[in-house]
């Protein structure tokens, strides 16, 4: 049986000398991960607490730039540095542990740019609504009331 | 081979086509279909889980609060642990999957069998994990009293711990003053046949007022977060007034109508999107219970091939993979 297994990470820079030694590495640099995650979870340094940078004021330039920036503008760096670290994991366990780092190119393409396209548009459809009925909620000129 | 002419014949072994399109086998493929297509159903209930939470973002809970407990560890508040170990677990599961899909390419039985039983060991003890989180959940911590506009106003005091002024929650029960009550449940053999009742609450919003009237340093806070990333808590007066004019339930841990941690869409997307991974992760430790036996049995040794092992590997790392994006945006962000 011809399993070709590519026994490297990072580009390169962290090879291995069989799979199951791979497998360990991989496992290694996941835990190490969800380490940091929990750290940082946990204790919530003030510098990641507040955004860095304000929304640009303004006209339609302005609402697109938010747009484009919006990881940056709207979001808590933690929270940023979450979701970042989240998808270095997916990255991890799709290629090596589910092995799409063996697969033909143009497989794990069809795999995987389907899926971030998809959710892409509907994390986007749904954010931007979310927003909207949130002031529609909370506005200046509110007409529903749902403290009482 | 003729390469104009598509072959539908069964006298391959893989599929009618005659061959392996992108070097996949058809089983391997049509995993991967399936996955693609579950992944987007995940991504369906965590955007609505997003929409839920901007709709709300002032008004959120905040999960460190809500998931502070560990087993064994009464009384003591460690956030995130729990959960932590719960992905470690899980993690920790799909590596011995991935080790019985190596040793499956080596055609090593008994090192198949191994790797195959402790995962199926490590989704049980997932799920069990996660069977714990849901009755603790449903359980309840401090219980809460809900407004007449289903908002959520939780009891506290401040306390100062090591120099540091903080807020302690106070438990409903130890905060009531327990008045005699001629309410009784309603059951059908009592009252009216065709109608029913539900639980009645632990206590009456009375008899939490009057708890609150008599203890001078408790205050309410209501689940609105100021600019510190706090929930508000209020002065005596209005806490006072707050209770007494809007307070309309008692509400003791969480279901689908009611959550004592805050917004009710809180619980409802914690029981779904939790309880639909904790099916896939269920379903994912049967399906590894019939390959175990059949790796047991000799099945794929006599076929020549453990690819079924893959392929249920690829499953079972799929919900890993879920429950990594889970755990981000139920309990981090």
């Amino acid at each position: 049986m011809a399993h070709e297994h590519k026994l490297e990470i990072f580009r390169g820079r962290w090879k291995f000398k069989s799979n199951t030694q791979k497998i360990w590495g991989v496992l290694a640099f996941l835990t190490f991960i969800t380490l940091v995650e929990v750290v940082l979870g946990i204790y919530k340094p003030d510098a990641f607490m507040h955004t860095w940078m304000d929304p640009f004021e303004g006209g339609f330039f302005a609402t697109i730039g938010n747009i484009i920036l919006s990881p940056i503008v709207y979001m808590k760096p933690l929270n940023l540095i979450f979701i970042v670290l989240t998808i270095i994991k997916a990255y991890y366990i799709a290629w090596d542990f589910m092995h799409l780092r063996d697969e033909t190119g143009s497989f794990r393409k069809m795999i995987v740019w389907t899926g971030v396209f998809l959710i892409c548009y509907l994390m986007f459809i749904l954010l931007q609504e979310g927003g909207y009925v949130f002031n529609v909620y909370n506005g200046k000129d509110a007409l529903i009331k749902h403290d009482f | 081979m003729d390469s104009t002419v598509a072959s539908t014949g069964t006298e391959e072994k893989t599929w009618g086509g005659g061959n392996e399109p992108l070097k996949a086998s058809y089983g391997k493929m049509m995993m991967w279909f399936f996955i693609v297509s579950d992944a987007l159903t995940f991504s369906g209930f965590l955007a609505a889980y997003g929409f839920s939470r901007f709709k709300f973002i002032n008004e959120w809970p905040i999960a460190d609060e809500v998931f502070t407990h560990v087993p064994f560890l009464h009384g003591q508040e460690l956030p995130m642990i729990y959960v932590a170990i719960m992905t470690f677990i899980l993690i920790m599961s799909s590596v011995t999957m991935v080790l019985a899909v190596d040793a499956g390419h080596h055609m090593n039985k008994a090192k198949v069998t191994i790797y195959m039983f402790l995962t199926i060991i490590g989704g049980a003890i997932f799920v069990g994990s996660q069977a714990w989180e849901w009755a603790t959940f449903i359980q309840g911590d401090y219980g809460a009293v809900q407004t007449k506009g289903g908002n959520i106003l939780q009891f506290g005091e401040y306390v100062t711990v090591d120099g540091v002024e903080k807020f302690k929650r106070v438990s409903i029960e130890d905060l009531a003053v327990v008045q005699a009550s001629d309410r009784v449940d309603h059951e059908r053999k009592n009252g009216l046949w065709f109608v029913d009742e539900g639980t009645l609450p632990p206590y009456t919003v009375n008899e939490i007022y009057e708890g609150l009237v008599a203890n001078e340093n408790v205050l309410v806070r209501n689940q609105f977060i100021d600019e510190n990333g706090h929930k508000t808590v209020l002065s005596r007066a209005e806490s006072l007034k707050q209770v007494k004019e809007r307070g309309k339930l008692v509400v003791k841990g969480a279901n689908l109508q009611v959550n004592e941690y805050g917004t009710t869409l809180f619980a409802d997307f914690f029981f779904f999107i939790t309880g639909f991974h904790g099916f896939h992760v269920l379903s994912g430790v049967i399906i590894n219970i019939i390959i175990f036996f059949n790796v047991v049995l000799g099945t794929y040794e006599r076929r020549g091939s453990y690819e079924m092992v893959e392929k249920v590997g690829l499953y079972w790392h799929f919900v890993d993979l879920v429950w990594v994006f889970v755990f981000t945006f139920f309990y981090l962000v």
